[in-house]
């Protein structure tokens, strides 16, 4: 199953046969008080230097999150996704849970859009699928509900078995669904990325569904993180990810993704990795020769 | 073991969250005749305070603070029958729970074993915890301080509605609100009308004991 990215101007193409799709996470305030203060002041300007730093990393596809408290989130929301539409050709992953704010993101986005997420709630369905079907988008969906995250794998696959149908009622093709089988820091409970696991592995076999998770989450609360994020991504990728929501500024991280690509076959004879070798050491020699 | 042998037993062990040893430990602190409130106060608190400040310097993380509060719990649910027998007091009720349409748990969890950890009564009404549920726990256990926690900037705004709620119900003036989580700062919590914000667990222990000494010093009792 491919599901399909793009841009006005670039196609990003998500698939079991594919290498794996980076969605860059930086750009969202949660947790960085300065962007948080700048925001406020309607001041834009960071945005260039997260969107540079992210593609330079190897984001295949940028998420875009303006969650900050006290302002308006949908204005907010448009005026950062028309801005980096002119920084970057890379397509967008438009992040809020304020409706409105979809709304506006989706109206203002140049391409065929990811969407960044609901919950397999029905009200929360009937809401966001009329917008994505609208738009032609691709959204990404959590099977948790109002009694909250579940532990167990057969109540994730109900869930999502909930969303598949609901999706397909709205005559949107399974293409443009994403699955999100959500991933809970390790250190708050040992046994949940197992879980998440097995999730993936068994949608993947039900379905085939391509899927997504905020990767860096599995981390939180530990020491040497991009270590850790470095290894789970590569055992997610084995069960059947697709694509995450991530780091896209750590090269630790970047290329244990790409390693793992090569490994599982999405990258035949190591071209991408070779490519990506030659590039380092061209930008290694020439900041040697000072050029 | 003697006396001093056993409060350092139970200090070392509580620190280092092996549950096993800790209940272990308190067992026969009892047996050999030690007081609950001993136990409590000279061993289990002063550990739990050590694990916050290790917390906050950085020193330890997110799984040795769940580990430390889990055996200090464990040890808690033997001496609470006991020290409800001898009377000596909590040194305040908090009612706790994550705001509705929020599943996020770790924060609070952190914050309640670090209120635990100072000697509070916490009464933890979980995640995605209605008004509703809120006002029931505050008439069941007429806690001194209400606590909110919301992760995500969608579910903050339901600081505002619960306290609208709890003010609606005639319990504002019964309780102190203190709202935290990731994206809460204390502009916000002034706006929504709360008495209290903190930004991590340790200063959240701290302003809960300043807010109750303070009312306490307003409302004589």
């Amino acid at each position: 199953m491919h599901t399909v990215l793009r841009s006005a101007t670039k196609t990003v193409t998500i698939g079991h046969d594919q290498p794996f799709c980076i969605i860059g996470e930086r750009i969202n305030p949660t947790g960085r008080k300065q962007f948080q203060l700048q925001l406020r002041a309607n001041d834009l300007s960071r945005l260039a230097i997260d969107v540079e730093q992210q593609v330079s990393g190897g984001a295949d596809v940028l998420d875009v999150n303006m969650g900050v408290p006290l302002t308006d989130e949908p204005a907010l929301l448009g005026r950062a996704i028309t801005m980096i539409q002119t920084l970057t050709d890379l397509p967008i992953c438009i992040d809020s849970s304020i409706i409105e704010a979809l709304q506006v993101g989706l109206e203002t986005y140049q391409g065929k859009a990811l969407v960044n997420s609901m919950t397999g709630e029905e009200d929360r369905m009937d809401q966001i699928l009329p917008l994505i079907k609208k738009h032609g988008a691709v959204i990404i969906a959590l099977p948790n509900d109002a009694t909250g995250i579940p532990m167990t794998v057969a109540e994730r696959m109900t869930i999502t078995e909930k969303i598949v149908r609901t999706v397909e009622k709205y005559g949107i093709p399974l293409e443009d669904l994403v699955i999100d089988p959500l991933a809970m820091p390790v250190g708050a409970d040992p046994d949940s990325l197992k879980v998440t696991l097995e999730t993936i592995h068994s949608i993947r076999e039900k379905w085939g569904l391509n899927m997504t998770l905020g990767a860096s989450n599995v981390s939180f609360g530990l020491p040497y993180r991009h270590a850790i994020n470095a290894a789970f991504l590569p055992a997610a990728m084995s069960h059947g990810l697709t694509s995450a929501v991530m780091d896209a500024r750590t090269p630790l991280i970047v290329e244990a993704v790409r390693a793992a690509d090569l490994l599982l076959g999405l990258d035949p004879w190591g071209s991408n990795w070779i490519t990506r070798f030659r590039a380092l050491e061209a930008s290694k020699a020439a900041l040697n020769t000072g050029a | 073991m003697n006396h001093d042998e056993l409060i350092k037993a139970l200090y070392d062990e509580t620190l280092l969250g092996n549950a096993p040893r800790v209940l272990e430990l308190t067992n026969t602190a009892i047996e050999s005749g030690m007081g609950p409130d001993t136990i409590l106060f000279d061993a289990l608190i002063p550990s739990l305070e050590e694990v916050g400040a290790r917390f906050e310097r950085g020193d330890y993380f997110v799984p040795e603070m769940l580990i430390a509060g889990k055996a200090m719990s464990g040890a808690l649910n033997v001496l609470r029958p006991l020290l409800a027998e001898t009377g000596a007091a909590s040194i305040g009720t908090y009612v706790m729970g994550t705001v509705k349409g929020d599943v996020h748990d770790i924060g609070k969890n952190l914050v309640n074993i670090m209120l635990e950890g100072a000697g509070f009564t916490v009464i933890d009404i979980g995640v995605q915890a209605p008004p509703e549920k809120f006002i029931a726990a505050i008439r069941e256990h007429k806690p001194d301080i209400v606590g909110m926690s919301a992760f995500l900037t969608t579910t903050m705004p339901m600081f505002k509605v619960n306290i609208h709620e709890i003010t609606k119900a005639g319990l504002r003036d019964e309780v102190i609100i203190m709202v935290g989580g990731a994206p809460v700062t204390q502009e916000y919590a002034d706006a929504v009308g709360a008495d209290g914000y903190a930004a991590d667990a340790s200063t959240a222990v701290r302003l809960a004991k300043d807010l109750i000494k303070k009312r306490r010093s307003l409302v004589p009792a």
